[in-house]
């Protein structure tokens, strides 16, 4: 079969079926639970989640959370609060910028930034980008950065500094999940964590951050099968036209320029061949790209998965503790 | 610059291996291959070896042709100096 778009078909309202009932299964007999959190992002993986979750458990069982921070858009949280008005959970929001202030996430980033571009300060907007890999090189990160004139500057990011600024900004899945485990406490709830298999396989999150989770119902679906479950679960228009972002940064960033080599659609399609042994050259000719380049993807792919095991690893025991499961 | 692998191996050595039980490896060995090294450990590399040498490693120079065993660092660091 020649690669195209339509091996990533999926049965919408079967898919939809099958998720709901394993959600139950786990939630209520195997984590004993009482319903679940589901911290909303305006994006299109945790609109889909809560809206999965309370087809699963009905709208009394579920909590949504909005948890935007300094770098936020405000689009982000009204969108969020429509998802949730749509489905028709209780919610909250809670701002979480001061918590970061205070623990010094902002202060530990800007620090590391003013050791790369020594004028930066809070009036500044930045990002950082991720180049390399796809080309065949080693991966590293550029910083970003636009200075109140609107001049943007760029440099190479040197491993001192890129450690500190994503150290810094790991706060804020830090403390987004510290609120969400809050509320799950308070009302004996399993967390629900959102990613979409893109993320989960090349380790696209935060260790005990957005990767801490009780659950984690769409981490089997390409974002493209998102995408069309979202559609399919009749999410608001800006949800399901949403283009992937990371939300993080000051400056607007796409995901697969912070993180992927390849914008979602291409990156499913990449990820999806490789996973089903397609050839480079079936792979090349899809995304229109020489045979190298599409090999570069591949590598890039696995050392992606090689560099990210640590994070999905349970904390290692000198030996095993039979009697624990 | 006298020994460039010597250097490289006793950094390696000790900033990645630090005497565990992990594979020991010859000139010619791939780092990847070995998981001696991931893409984070690349970036620590580059700036050992751009303090240590003196020297920029430009973007396009970050390759495996270049980084990824010890024999590779050996002829590219000793182009680069060559060429300083």
């Amino acid at each position: 079969m020649k690669l195209n778009r339509s091996v990533l078909d999926i049965d919408c309202t079967a898919e939809v079926e099958r998720i709901c009932n394993r959600m139950v299964d786990i939630v209520a007999r195997d984590q004993r639970r009482r319903g679940v959190i589901i911290a909303l992002s305006g994006g299109v993986d945790s609109s889909v989640c809560g809206a999965l979750a309370t087809k699963a458990f009905g709208p009394k069982k579920v909590f949504g959370l909005m948890l935007p921070e300094r770098d936020s858009k405000s689009t982000s949280k009204d969108l969020g609060v429509r998802v949730a008005e749509q489905l028709g959970i209780e919610f909250t929001v809670e701002n979480i910028g001061p918590t970061l202030d205070a623990i010094g996430c902002y202060r530990w980033r800007d620090e590391a930034m003013r050791r790369v571009f020594p004028a930066y300060d809070e009036h500044w907007k930045s990002k950082i980008a991720i180049a390399g890999g796809a080309m065949g090189r080693i991966n590293f990160f550029k910083l970003i950065a636009q200075s109140p004139d609107g001049q943007v500057h760029e440099a190479r990011l040197p491993i001192h500094e890129y450690l500190q600024i994503v150290a810094a900004t790991n706060f804020k899945q830090r403390i987004r999940k510290t609120v969400e485990y809050f509320h799950a406490d308070r009302l004996n709830y399993a967390v629900i964590g959102t990613p979409n298999r893109l993320e989960y396989d090349q380790g696209f999150f935060v260790k005990n951050g957005d990767g801490a989770a009780d659950l984690k119902p769409i981490a089997h679906l390409y974002k493209t099968q998102v995408y069309a479950l979202a559609r399919h679960l009749n999410l608001p228009e800006e949800v399901c036209n949403a283009m992937p972002t990371t939300d993080t940064y000051s400056l607007q960033q796409g995901q697969d320029e912070f993180y992927f080599s390849l914008p979602y659609d291409k990156m499913d399609i990449a990820l999806w061949a490789h996973n089903h042994q397609v050839s480079v050259d079936e792979l090349a000719a899809y995304l229109d790209v020489d045979a190298a380049r599409a090999s570069y993807i591949y590598s890039d792919i696995e050392s992606k998965r090689r560099a990210t095991t640590y994070l999905h690893a349970r904390p290692a025991l000198i030996e095993r503790v039979a009697e624990i499961r | 610059m006298a020994d460039i692998k010597g250097q490289v191996r006793n950094y390696i050595s000790e900033n990645f291996v630090m005497g565990s039980n992990a594979a020991k490896f010859a000139d010619g060995d791939s780092f990847l291959d070995l998981h001696i090294i991931d893409s984070t450990g690349f970036l620590e590399l580059i700036t050992f070896l751009e303090e240590k040498f003196d020297i920029q490693i430009e973007d396009d120079e970050m390759v495996p042709e270049n980084l990824d065993s010890l024999n590779n660092i050996d002829a590219y660091i000793g182009r680069k100096l060559a060429a300083a």
